[in-house]
């Protein structure tokens, strides 16, 4: 089969690659029929993220249809629609049995911090991703779900992951009605969580981010203020000014590891990998909320300690929550909000890339060319 | 009146009301009530939920010795079997999980020194194979003339443009260094020839 292969960092191609088999009576093998690449990809395709190995396929976004079955698996058939949570999980054990698919502890052994993701590193687990015609879905009783008929392809495939950590990383922020909410970054995960403050009841949603072109989305499609960090000396002070001085109730990071706005530690930790992430978005979160807030992180970071302002954090009496999202968790009350018309995701999806062409999709999505928000990736089209 | 907001008991007023917001934007306050929130409470206990038909998986059968944590009892019943570890990369992450629990710096660093080698490695080997890497296939780097590399940069109040000149040394960097350690043997080689 085709797939997507991993060479070192900011290069990827795409190789012939072993069809994935069943290893386990619980598998599924699914062709994959959509997948995107999303922003925590960035981090592996940086080099970012400690053991990613020459030769993965990534790719923890896709849709498909279910190609073979293990002899154990019991809810789902050759030829079902399904989608996937990007987190590979197991349904029973301390985490899962308490909704905490995305900390699943049965799935990852070469750590204990973070669960098992496709496609993403041997630190998450070392399974190969959906960026390929073929996949290996562990779990198939548990973590799939067949694709309601009345939903859309391209919606389907940014439940798997964007929107549903979007609409998680505004509930972390534990938003009351009339809240003012400051969302850090306005690439796919920050404009659904911009989106998803609003069902919540906030009363002003305010989205940072450099990118022009992404702020005039974060405007368009998720209502919201918004402010070119580049434009203010202190954009800290500015988040004060216009917040009568008090600062926003809910802070969310929707960056990562590798926030700008700081040279510094953008390239200790993008570039030279000193530490597990650039804290840029985060510090400036915890320093724009108000005392007593809570900041919401949805970025990622690696596993390496990051330069993150606790004094100030401590001092203000802060709530920090954060996890990755739990995105099986979610779909009931997304799917209502999806036929609603509440939300669209694929609004946000701006370039459909063939596989063959992935390195060229890596390269405008990390660089930010061409107006790109969300790219997705067809496989044999 | 902006100096008494924070400093008195009051909240500031928001610039729209909750019923402009109810008007302008769809499904304002759909979620409002916790109950309606899927996350919350953040634990929610509930065995049966998930459509497992176990209480403890099956057992994928190990076909290499998997490294794991030494955080972790056993190895889990599922893991992935994406590139097991080969040549010195693959002995540099054996060591790094054998030896250092996730909570040491250690640990990180010999995993992310492996990636380097593991990078090198490869690449070298693909060029004694049918498949050699192509730097300029796989950066990508020829969708900046498709893709409107220059407009979408110049002009614009971006500020990750600094960096980014930083990112082909990354690539090459590791080709330079081999390039450069071969001419200077070369160049020896030479010397002593004619000297
Ligand atoms: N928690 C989870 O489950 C989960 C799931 C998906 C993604 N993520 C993480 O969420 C983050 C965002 O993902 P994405 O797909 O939207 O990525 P993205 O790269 O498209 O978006 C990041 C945005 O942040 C902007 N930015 C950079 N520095 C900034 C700063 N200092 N302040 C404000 N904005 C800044 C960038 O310009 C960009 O628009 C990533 O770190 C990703 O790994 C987490
Ligand atoms: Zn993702
Ligand atoms: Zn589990």
């Amino acid at each position: 089969m085709r797939a997507m292969v991993y060479r070192g960092p900011y290069r990827v191609r795409v190789e012939e690659k072993d069809h994935p088999a069943i290893e386990h009576p619980n598998d599924a093998i699914v062709r994959v029929s959509r997948a995107a690449i999303c922003g925590s990809d960035l981090h592996l395709y940086h080099g970012m993220m400690p053991d990613t190995r020459v030769g993965m396929t990534f790719g923890h976004e896709f849709i498909g249809v279910v190609d073979e079955v293990g002899p154990s698996v019991q809810h789902l058939q050759v030829g079902d629609r399904v989608m996937v949570p990007f987190n590979v999980f197991c349904g029973t054990c301390f985490y899962c049995a308490r909704g905490l698919y995305s900390n699943c502890h049965n799935v990852n052994p070469n750590a204990t911090a973070v669960g098992g993701i496709y496609g993403y590193s041997h630190t998450c687990g070392g399974y190969d991703g959906g960026q390929a015609e073929f996949v290996r879905v562990p779990f198939a009783d548990v973590g799939p779900s067949k694709i309601p008929e009345w939903m859309e392809d391209e919606d389907a495939v940014l439940l798997t992951d964007a929107l549903a950590t979007g609409y998680f990383g505004a509930q972390l922020g534990d938003i009351a009605e009339g809240d003012v909410v400051i969302v850090f970054g306005a690439g796919p995960v920050g404009l659904f969580a911009a989106k998803s403050s609003w069902l919540m009841g906030a009363g002003r949603v305010i989205v940072i981010d450099h990118l022009e072109y992404r702020l005039e989305k974060a405007r368009t499609f998720a209502h919201a203020e918004t402010y070119n960090f580049t434009e203010y000396d202190d954009i800290v002070v500015h988040m004060k000014k216009i917040t009568e001085f008090l600062g926003a109730d809910v802070a969310v990071d929707a960056v990562g590891a590798e926030a700008d706005g700081n040279l510094l530690q953008h390239v200790s930790s993008s570039k030279l990998k000193l530490q597990g992430g650039s804290p840029v978005a985060l510090n400036w979160a915890i320093d724009s909320v108000r005392k007593g807030g809570t900041v919401s992180v949805i970025g990622a970071y690696g596993p390496l300690f990051s330069a993150v302002k606790l004094g100030d954090a401590m001092n203000k009496g802060l709530t920090l929550r954060m996890n990755q999202c739990p995105v099986k968790r979610q779909w009931p009350r997304l799917f209502e909000h999806v036929r609603n018309g509440y939300l669209k995701p694929s609004d946000i999806v701006t370039h459909r890339i063939p596989l063959e062409h992935i390195a060229e999709g890596y390269h405008i999505f990390s660089a930010k060319l061409d107006g790109c928000i969300k790219p997705l990736i067809v496989p044999s089209a | 009146m902006t100096e008494t907001w924070t400093y008195g008991p009051a909240k500031p007023p928001l610039p729209e009301s909750t019923s402009v917001l109810r008007e302008r934007i769809p499904g304002w306050g759909a979620d409002l009530d916790p109950k309606d929130r899927p996350s919350v409470p953040k634990l929610q206990f509930d065995p049966h939920l998930s459509g497992a038909h176990w209480e403890f998986p099956e057992r994928q059968p190990e076909k290499w010795p998997r490294e794991r944590s030494i955080e972790h009892a056993f190895l889990t019943p599922v893991f992935g079997t994406s590139c097991p570890p080969r040549g010195l990369s693959g002995r540099i992450r054996r060591l790094a999980y054998a030896r250092y629990s996730e909570g040491r710096t250690a640990h990180w660093l010999l995993l992310l020194g492996a990636d380097r080698v593991d990078t090198l490695g490869s690449t070298l080997w693909s060029f004694a194979s049918r498949h050699p890497d192509n730097l300029l296939t796989e950066t990508g780097v020829l969708s900046e003339l498709s893709h409107h590399g220059l407009s979408s940069r110049l002009g614009r109040k971006r500020t990750d443009t600094i960096h980014h000149p930083l990112d082909p040394l990354i690539v090459a960097g590791p080709w330079l260094l081999v390039a450069g350690v071969i001419y200077k043997a070369l160049r020896r080689v030479a010397r002593t020839r004619t000297g």
